[in-house]
């Protein structure tokens, strides 16, 4: 925000109170319901009757933390990437298509969005069990003789994540996308690039924002999902909401769970931070 | 400790939390002292037992029973008895949460002269601080389809992978499991505890990969036996013969069963603690235990309701608790469950899990 030479200093600054008085509902909104719990949760991992490193001794002492830390890495990093691979495609028709049909792509990326989590991962369970709609299907084709396993396992989770996240990476995407020019793709052309090469010139740069907001959102969202690997991992694939879970059962004691939920937060925080340092984000995220 | 959320909180729905809400709101007290307030999970199974116990019993003792429901009543019980004023009298619950809450001074001793019915039952069914009040039991179910000739019996069939080829399903979960490994492994039914963690650890590695799921809620364990996606299962007999009821062609056995309870206990300093030891008395009498298998597929916790003539044979040959029934199984020690050992079993079950 640059003021113009003709807006004093003193209209700029009651422009920027009368601006932090209108953010603050939502400020406070946000310090009452999201900053103080946290706190709260965070402040019960060190402190009960007395201050205690208790929690965090057994989550860096016991192997099956890091077990679950990085399966839950692993599986989040593995959903954002096969998102960001189909969803980008799909997001790139949708903006570069009619209005019409730019409507029917994204209604049908939406519409699952508005069904519960829990019915879409039963319906993948149906879709991919034993007996389910793929194995029958393939056996009717004869490709396979034996069903195979599809669920219960580590696919199963993945499949359904990504079905459940697919969203938040395309609206995004669709967004950035939108408002690139095609003027400039045009004149891209008229400089004797081929489309191959415009695209990967011009689009692909540009559309970057969408692409880093929505693996961002994707990869957050999945470090915490615990409705598909709870149904659909066959008691084997534990990631950290799980153990969250847990520790509240296990140790009576909200400690136990949210010193887990701080550990994620942290490490959440540092991949953040090293991402922010090997990616110029100001250069990326700066429209110019 | 978790066997509390699990059997609670899974075994039967949340549906009753409203049910118990409108019941608390048109069953007004008459008078302070002649009522008690009543908790347990919910669901059918708050019905079942609001039509067999609790209506007859707060008649034949003139008292008002006021019920709440909460499929994990532990961490209310430590915090209504933290606060000093608990407004709970009576908790149904698993009946390891009864003996570690009183252990942790959370709960009423019981004095049993008071409570005469529970003389008749067996002396495993009570501890200081509770009386068993319903029974169900972890069997072997399966697939009449995959095993039409001859039908798997004992965990050492389970384990049985030559001869009974299939996927199978366990329960994610430490209770029941380690005692079927056990047994498997040839340990009996009655020298079970205290349990061999390694042995049945060791012995679980030797069927892990055969099982192709580890459920977590009792709706999951009915829809992989009832939808074909496991052969062979560890479930709770009410799931396994409600599919039977539906027409399923699927089995079980109650040998080698592991049978489990929900207690009755009082939280200490309870407001009404005269009549709820009166209640827990009524709540074990024999004709009103004998009352709730005609209304859900639990059995009673007193044996002396199999007398009563309320009970039809062909029912009892049906429930879990029935002497014939309860004879082949093994009847699980909550004891050690909640002792440190037990709670060192739970907490390697993950690390078991996740290799």
């Amino acid at each position: 925000m640059r003021a113009t030479p003709d807006i004093s200093a003193k209209h700029q600054r009651r422009e920027q109170a009368l601006m932090l008085a209108l953010t603050l509902p939502a400020l406070l909104v946000i310090l009452s319901l999201v900053v103080l719990p946290v706190a709260w949760l965070a402040w019960q991992s060190i402190y009960h009757s007395g201050f205690t490193l208790e929690h965090y001794r057994r989550i860096f002492s016991e192997a099956i933390y890091w077990r679950s830390f990085a399966l839950t890495f692993e599986i989040s990093l593995l959903v954002t990437l096969l998102a960001l691979v189909l969803g980008y495609p799909i997001a790139f028709a949708a903006s570069s298509a009619r209005r019409g049909w730019s409507i029917v792509i994204l209604a049908l990326v939406v519409l699952p969005f508005w069904t519960s989590v829990l019915v879409r991962a039963y319906a993948w369970l149906a879709l991919l069990q034993r007996n389910g709609v793929i194995n029958h299907l393939l056996e009717d084709l004869g490709l396979i003789h034996e069903p195979l396993v599809l669920v219960h396992n580590t696919f199963g989770t993945v499949v359904a994540t990504l079905h459940i996240l697919l969203p938040f990476m395309v609206l995004p995407l669709y967004a950035t996308m939108q408002k690139i020019p095609r003027d400039l793709l045009q004149a891209g052309a008229s400089l004797g690039a081929n489309p191959a090469l415009v695209f990967w010139k011009v689009f692909l740069p540009l559309s970057l924002p969408g692409v880093l907001a929505g693996s961002t959102l994707v990869f957050v969202l999945s470090l915490g999902f615990y409705i598909t690997p709870e149904l659909l991992g066959g008691g084997r694939t534990i990631m950290v909401s799980m153990l969250v879970s847990r520790n509240v059962e296990l140790y009576d004691q909200w400690g136990a769970a949210s010193a887990v939920g701080v550990v994620l937060l942290a490490a959440v925080g540092v991949i953040f931070f090293a991402v922010s340092r090997a990616i110029p984000l100001d250069r990326v995220l700066g429209q110019k | 400790m978790t066997f509390a959320l699990h059997s609670a909180l899974l075994r039967r729905t949340l549906l009753g939390a409203s049910f118990a809400l409108v019941t608390t709101l048109t069953s007004l007290p008459a008078h302070a002292e002649d009522q008690i307030t009543f908790v347990s999970q919910g669901g059918a199974y708050q019905k079942a037992q609001t039509v067999a116990i609790l209506d007859p019993a707060a008649k034949t003792l003139n008292i008002t029973i006021n019920q709440d429901s909460i499929p994990d009543a532990w961490p209310a019980i430590k915090t209504q008895v933290g606060s000093g004023k608990p407004t709970w009298d009576v908790v149904d619950t698993p009946t390891g949460y009864c003996l570690r809450g009183g252990e942790q001074g959370l709960i009423e001793k019981l004095d049993f002269s008071k409570i005469p019915n529970a003389a008749a039952m067996p002396a495993a069914y009570r501890s200081d601080y509770s009386v068993a009040y319903e029974f169900y039991s972890s069997v072997l179910a399966y697939s009449q389809k995959t095993y039409a000739g001859i039908a798997p019996n004992s965990w050492a069939d389970f384990w049985d992978v030559k001869k009974f080829p299939g996927r199978r399903a366990l329960r994610n979960h430490p209770i029941a499991t380690l005692e079927a490994a056990l047994m498997a492994d040839g340990v009996a039914p009655d020298k079970l505890y205290p349990l061999d963690v390694d042995r049945a650890f060791r012995k679980l590695e030797e069927i892990k990969p055969y099982v192709t799921v580890w459920w977590t809620s009792g709706a999951q364990s009915a829809q992989l036996l009832n939808d074909g996606e496991v052969d062979m299962i560890m479930a709770w007999n009410g799931r396994v013969s409600a599919l039977i009821d539906d027409g399923a062609k699927v089995g079980f056995t109650y040998n080698q069963g592991v049978l489990q309870s929900t207690s009755l206990c009082i939280l200490k300093g309870a407001p009404n603690l005269p009549t709820a030891v009166r209640f827990l008395n009524e709540a074990v009498d024999p004709v009103n235990q004998a009352n709730l298998p005609l209304h859900i597929d639990y059995g009673p916790a007193n044996p002396r309701a199999f007398d009563t003539g309320v009970i039809k044979p062909e029912r009892a040959a049906q429930l879990p608790s029935a002497p014939e029934n309860a004879a082949k199984q093994a009847l699980m020690s909550y004891a050690w469950w909640s002792s440190p050992a037990g709670e060192d079993a739970e907490k390697r079950w993950v690390a078991f899990m996740q290799k």
